[in-house]
């Protein structure tokens, strides 16, 4: 029984690093090619949620609803590039870290102004709130199996995208050279909304798969926001593919730390004792995985400069 | 428009008769607000020595306020139900005199910056700005699973800490003794920044290397001033647990660095009064708006922005005219 609850531990894990992957995909993309920290990444996460809510209401279809946070959200992302964002790439990165804060307190207070503070309920359509065998006597959520699948083809999805299309190419050059690709006669504003949106649309899409599992809320994008940042930090700044490492060792670590934990501890000290350091360290944990990341290697796993 | 020597001298002045007018409007309630203003106004003093004049964008400045905060409140904790502290095979005693309280508070914040600090400067940039969160989040995760003082509920303090002769549950008289701590973190700030200390400091943000070159070690520079900075910070959250009577894993929490943080910005880095300017439009923004409108977190949002996109130099700027003009566009 151990080995299956551990098992589908590490899937929860899993399921958590995809759904973490996409949140950190727009935020490492967004600093890797324009140079700026958005903390306001995370109110996308909760636009997108918020909309799927809404048109899942309206519509009745879960689906819809899905994406329709994939599209308010990128809506969402393209009007904030365009009004403020564009502002704030030639400025240092105190004060993006202040305006993009602004921009959390204006997106939060907007959504409770519209939807009131209540939570919202996405409710998963019923053929997929089951449970599936899987081998090895595994029963695991139909749903979080559909998480991470989704996850995973998003991966590909923009492993193709950076890497074999024309976009992908025009991206990785902004990232190296912003003027000489716009010499070149690639229109660079346009890429970066695009850039930007394509972010707030996954981190959209993101909020929407796992506030139907919790709650709707406001206030929801900005622990999973900082949750991004460690990923994008362990990775390395600007890496499709660290994201896509660091969001499953943070997810990994997170879960497995606090089931883990606290049996490892139980080894040393009285159940209740054990049960309390060992949880407690677990909430740490992913924090103290950065701090050695970064103290071995000062720019990220796949970082390729310092930034 | 005025210079800065007058304008700095108008605000201590002006802080200083607070409780005058609460005095005279009958209502108590504004010198106990000053005395929020006054409290993070040290800690944005705290931060404006490594952000402003060392360039360290330290985003993690919460972890010492809330440290200080919690030292004060566990010393209190332990004083009042006559449990000793332990640690290991050690055993203290809780206290409640503020004199003892604000020495642990300084002396284990400057110890937690210095560990900080130690691993966060071996990087630059926006991984230092990171990995000072992380810091201060896995203290605010460790003091939420951390059930002993209060774990997520925090923890109450029944009395203030008390301050031989004087009677510090009287709100004019607790006011005064923070602002006698502003005025000493004032000084203490200017003096450093005079010494070979801050100069190096100022002289390391422009060029590590020249620094360097004249043979002085600009991450030791950086490491003392981060520590220096920690312990202005935690000695402010030691204030502000026992304004408040209570401390709670909030004054660990990000948006702590962050309200810090900003109301250094909104007041103008660079300057030493800066962060009380700051201090006092922030609450009384906040104040203000949560006044006539429940959705003030809007407005003041959209304030913060419209600060930021086109109004950098911070609200000194505005009131002054002077030769850092140039320096704040930078």
């Amino acid at each position: 029984m151990e080995f299956q609850l551990l098992i589908e531990q590490f899937l929860n894990g899993l399921q958590f690093g995809t759904m973490l992957f996409l949140m950190s995909a727009g935020l490492t993309l967004v600093f890797g090619v324009m140079g700026l920290i958005n903390l306001a990444h995370g109110s996308f996460y909760m636009i997108g949620a918020f909309g799927a809510a809404l048109f899942a209401e309206i519509t009745g279809s879960f689906f819809i609803g899905l994406i329709s946070s994939f599209i308010v959200a990128m809506f969402a992302g393209v009007i904030t590039e365009i009004l403020v964002i564009r502002k704030l790439y030639k400025k240092d990165h105190l004060d993006q870290v202040l305006a993009t804060f602004a921009l959390i307190l204006i997106f939060s207070e907007g959504i409770r102004w519209l939807f009131g503070a209540y939570p919202l309920y996405l409710n998963i359509p019923a053929e997929l709130n089951a449970s599936v065998s899987l081998p090895l006597e595994i029963i695991y959520s139909k749903y979080r199996l559909l998480i991470i699948a989704i996850g995973i083809l998003i991966a590909f999805f923009l492993y193709i995208l950076t890497s074999k299309t024309l976009l992908g190419i025009r991206i990785k050059a902004g990232q190296n050279d912003r003027e000489m690709i716009s010499v070149l006669g690639v229109n660079i504003k346009t890429l970066y909304t695009i850039v930007f949106a394509l972010g707030a649309a996954l981190a959209g899409l993101s909020g929407a798969l796992i506030g139907a599992i919790q709650s709707v809320e406001v206030g929801m994008g900005e622990p999973v926001l900082i949750l991004a940042f460690v990923v994008i930090i362990i990775g390395g700044i600007g890496s499709i593919k660290g994201a896509f490492v660091g969001a499953l060792l943070v997810g990994v670590t997170d879960t497995l730390g606090r089931f883990l934990l606290p049996e490892l501890f139980k080894l040393f000290f009285d159940n209740a004792d054990a049960n309390l350091i060992g949880s407690s360290i677990a909430s740490m944990s992913i924090y103290i995985l950065m701090a050695i990341v970064l103290i071995f290697k000062p720019s990220g796993l796949f970082g390729e400069r310092s930034a | 428009m005025m210079s800065e020597k007058k304008l700095n001298f108008l605000i201590l002045i002006f802080l200083f008769l607070v409780p005058l007018f609460s005095i005279l409007l009958n209502d108590i309630y504004i010198t106990t607000l000053f005395s929020k203003i006054v409290i993070l106004a040290i800690a944005g003093i705290g931060l404006n020595l490594i952000l402003g004049y060392g360039g360290m964008v330290s985003f993690g400045h919460a972890a010492f306020f809330g440290l200080g905060g919690y030292i004060t409140g566990i010393l209190a904790f332990h004083f009042n139900n006559y449990e000793p502290i332990q640690i290991l095979v050690f055993e203290f005693e809780g206290t409640n005199q503020l004199l003892f309280v604000w020495i642990f508070s300084l002396i284990f914040s400057s110890l937690l910056a210095l560990f900080i600090g130690y691993f966060s400067l071996r990087t630059t940039g926006v991984y230092f700005i990171m990995i000072t969160l992380a810091f201060a989040q896995m203290l605010y995760y460790f003091s939420i699973s951390w059930p002993t003082y209060g774990g997520e509920d925090g923890l109450s303090l029944s009395l203030r800490n008390q301050i031989p002769f004087l009677n510090t549950m009287d709100p004019i008289t607790f006011f005064y003794i923070c602002y006698v701590w502003l005025i000493i973190a004032i000084i203490f700030v200017k003096f450093i920044l005079n010494s070979p200390l801050g100069i190096s400091l100022k002289a390391s943000k422009e060029n590590d290397d020249r620094v360097r070159s004249v043979g002085i070690n600009p991450k030791k520079v950086k490491l003392i001033s981060f520590m220096i900075s920690g312990a202005i910070t935690g000695l402010a959250g030691s204030l502000y647990a026992d304004l408040n009577r209570f401390v709670s894993p909030t004054i660990l929490s990000w948006q702590m660095s962050g309200e810090i943080m900003i109301l250094v910005i909104l007041g103008g880095m660079f300057r030493l009064y800066g962060p009380i300017l700051g201090a006092f439009f922030y609450i009384i923004l906040e104040q203000f708006l949560g006044g006539i409108t429940e959705n003030w977190q809007f407005w003041l949002g959209l304030i913060i922005l419209l600060e930021v996109l086109y109004a950098k130099a911070g609200i000194m700027s505005f009131l002054i005219k002077d030769k850092y003009d140039d320096k704040t566009s930078s």
